[in-house]
């Protein structure tokens, strides 16, 4: 993506190095059936932080993603949201949270996903007023004043009183954004957030992006865009058979990838430069 | 064929009739809004992958469908009070069969409906933090009601014809109305033609009301 300017943010090395992570992971596994997709990954992830996570299909990275709000249950391993564990391990290891815990985590912990998930019996208005009315009992008035700010946010003001299926996939994804943002989530999951867009409505959504980076959210995004995970991030994890395979900033795994897959991944991706 | 049709004898015994459908009207409204409500939560145990209420359920369903319904109000009527010592007036006894009989048919429509829905909506409003029941009751039902109001439709209309068998068990709704009237006016074509109009009057109005309702429910964000 040339056209997206770099975010003027600072990189990932000049927090403190020592800050508690808002979010940590320890040793997570999930397997499905006798399937093992997630085979133990290390994540300490700090305030504001912006990571990118690549990786070929079926490396584990939407799972990856998956698991940290639960939407996955892990199989094994810890995760702690502001150095509060989440769930608790069964005799099987696998970690299982009550409902009333889940609902904080994800109260707390916003997902975009790929297909948008949108709710089509709603407006635009009450799809993003939905969270805040349903789940945190927010005053009518109060959450359509938010909901509004959140679409003016994402360039949709105008569009608050239709319905989501009049939008293309590009606005779809905005207010799946605002609808995410109406939480005040204190991270956001991005899972493949352009993967089922039109070439011509990625920029859109990639530029809405962009622009949250700059209020210094926390937040993870699986992509295949490299040239944005590039712009976007101030770290860039690379996943390969459900291990965090390289990882640094996005000059370093982008530009000078030490590992021989990262390479051969990325390679891939500039085969037919013209 | 020379029959000639009297319909004054049975007119003139109209508010036997009338008598009759207030009943029938009765035992409708409450299986069907009893069977409505309660087969969400039938249906739900029985697309969950819990094996204890999916099991209870799909027996329940089963059960119910598989046999005949006359026999089922037999059964609540005459069988009931000898295994339990509860014996329920023939209307108690024909509304809880008939209620019991549809919830098992409006359990199906419910899971097909709950199971058309895509998975991305759960999980979208999962991701927003909503509990199951909210889920449900904002998300779920809402999309899945347009969906089912055609198959609720035909079990309505079903129920309607179905509560005739409970004259069978004594209940003086309008068939059983009608079986009296019939025998003493030796007049039972007339008798039956007249109470078919009836029915009919009775229930046309509610499909025609249903396929507003699908159109309404349809039309939303569209």
């Amino acid at each position: 993506m040339a056209n997206v300017p770099p975010a003027n943010v600072p990189p990932a090395n000049l927090l403190p190095a020592d800050a508690a992570p808002v979010l940590a992971v320890g040793g997570l596994r999930k397997s499905f059936g006798t399937n093992e997709v997630l085979k133990g990954i290390d994540l300490k992830v700090g305030a504001g932080e912006r990571i990118a996570i690549l990786g070929s299909s079926g490396s584990g990275k939407s799972t990856f993603l998956r698991c940290i709000n639960f939407m996955e249950t892990p199989s094994a391993g810890r995760i702690a949201l502001d150095g509060t564990p989440i769930g608790t391990a069964g005799r099987d290891g696998t970690l299982t949270a009550r409902s009333g815990e889940l609902r904080r985590l994800r109260t707390r912990v916003g997902m975009i996903f790929q297909q948008f998930n949108l709710f089509p019996h709603m407006t635009v208005l009450e799809n993003v007023m939905e969270g805040p009315v349903t789940v945190k009992g927010l005053p009518k008035a109060e959450a359509r004043a938010k909901a509004q700010d959140y679409l003016k946010r994402v360039g949709l003001a105008d569009k608050a009183d239709q319905y989501p299926q009049r939008l293309s996939g590009g606005q779809q994804q905005r207010v799946a954004i605002a609808r995410a943002l109406a939480m005040e989530p204190e991270i956001l999951l991005f899972d493949e957030p352009t993967s089922s867009l039109d070439p011509e409505l990625v920029g859109e959504v990639l530029d809405v992006i962009l622009g949250l980076s700059k209020e210094g959210r926390t937040m993870l995004l699986v992509t295949h865009e490299l040239g944005f995970a590039y712009h976007f991030a101030t770290r860039v994890l690379f996943l390969h058979e459900g291990r965090i395979h390289e990882q640094g900033t996005p000059d370093e795994v982008l530009k000078n990838p030490r590992e021989e897959r990262t390479q051969a991944f990325l390679h891939r991706f500039s085969a037919f430069h013209f | 064929m020379n029959y000639s049709f009297q319909f004054g004898e049975i007119l003139a015994n109209g508010d036997l009739l009338l008598r009759g459908l207030k009943l029938t009207v009765l035992l409708f409204v409450l299986a069907f809004s009893g069977a409505l409500m309660c087969s969400l939560f039938i249906g739900l145990a029985r697309g969950s992958s819990r094996r204890l209420p999916n099991l209870i359920a799909t027996a329940y369903i089963e059960l119910f469908r598989n046999t005949p319904v006359l026999v089922q109000l037999i059964w609540f009527y005459y069988a009931l009070p000898a295994l339990s010592g509860w014996q329920p007036t023939a209307f108690t006894a024909a509304a809880l069969g008939l209620f019991l009989n549809t919830s098992a048919y409006c359990a199906e429509i419910w899971r097909a409906g709950l199971q058309s829905l895509p998975a991305g909506q759960w999980e979208a409003g999962r991701a927003i933090g909503m509990s199951e029941w909210q889920l449900l009751r904002r998300v779920v039902v809402p999309q899945a009601l347009a969906r089912m109001v055609p198959a609720f439709t035909n079990r309505g209309v079903e129920l309607a014809k179905m509560t005739s068998i409970a004259s069978t068990i004594t209940v003086q709704e309008l068939m059983y109305e009608a079986k009296m009237l019939s025998t003493q006016t030796f007049l039972p074509l007339e008798t039956f033609t007249v109470v078919a109009v009836i029915y009919f009057v009775l229930i046309y109005p509610g499909t025609l009301a249903a396929y507003a309702l699908e159109r309404r429910l349809n039309s939303k964000g569209a």
